[in-house]
């Protein structure tokens, strides 16, 4: 199980880098909100995994706090999108 | 390994999977719709996979308070999820970004046109 899981973690690690290759790349700012809310929904994967782990129940409550901040993080940067010409 | 984990590491391979295929889409497709799309379904599916399998370990290992906050976390992610992907994917054509080149169809471009023909007929 715990080969398992570190396995889990690294391929959760890989695709984190993933996302932030795209973070970093763009090419226009909707392109990196799409991979900031994939990364905010990856690493609440990742808390889970880690719960499982460690054996600690705050992780869970760490990622349910984490989904809340990233949905209204997406939506503020949705909205600010809408006001803006796409390369500003 | 009892059957109980067997089920939870069954699960949580599925999520992985759909994770990183949902992260490969994000990189390798041509523009931001497509590239939402695969992220959006894939990246929350992989990660309900996820939580479902803790949720699984939870109740197995008599810890229901764990589980319990493993379903809500499940259920929060699977509803605000695609809100906020329409909300991604409706400020990033309101900003103007182009569709790929090879798309065949922009069924949005026409009924915001077709709606502010009306507008103008009504204005008249």
């Amino acid at each position: 199980m715990t080969t398992f899981l570190q396995v889990a973690l690294s391929v959760l690690t890989l695709t984190s880098f993933l996302c932030l290759w795209r973070m970093a790349k763009g090419p226009t700012a909707p392109d990196r909100t799409v991979a900031m809310d994939a990364l905010g929904t990856v690493i609440i994967g990742f808390c889970c995994v880690f719960s499982l782990m460690q054996e600690r129940e705050w992780y869970i409550v760490l990622a349910v706090v984490w989904a809340l901040m990233s949905f209204i993080g997406s939506v503020a940067l949705a909205k600010y999108l809408e006001g803006r010409f796409y390369d500003e | 390994m009892s059957n109980a984990d067997v089920v939870v590491c069954v699960l949580i391979s599925i999520g992985l999977a759909f994770d990183v295929l949902g992260a490969i889409g994000l990189v390798r497709l041509p523009d931001v719709y497509c590239r939402l799309q695969a992220t959006t379904k894939c990246v929350t599916v992989g990660t309900c996979f996820i939580v479902a399998g803790v949720a699984v370990w939870a109740f197995a290992h008599g810890n229901p308070s764990m589980g319990v906050k493993a379903i809500l976390c499940g259920a929060f992610v699977l509803l605000t999820s695609p809100v906020g992907a329409h909300a991604i994917a409706r400020g990033a054509h309101k900003s103007g970004v182009p569709l790929w080149e090879k798309s065949v169809i922009n069924q949005y471009e026409e009924d915001f046109a077709q709606s502010e023909n009306e507008l103008d007929i009504h204005e008249r």
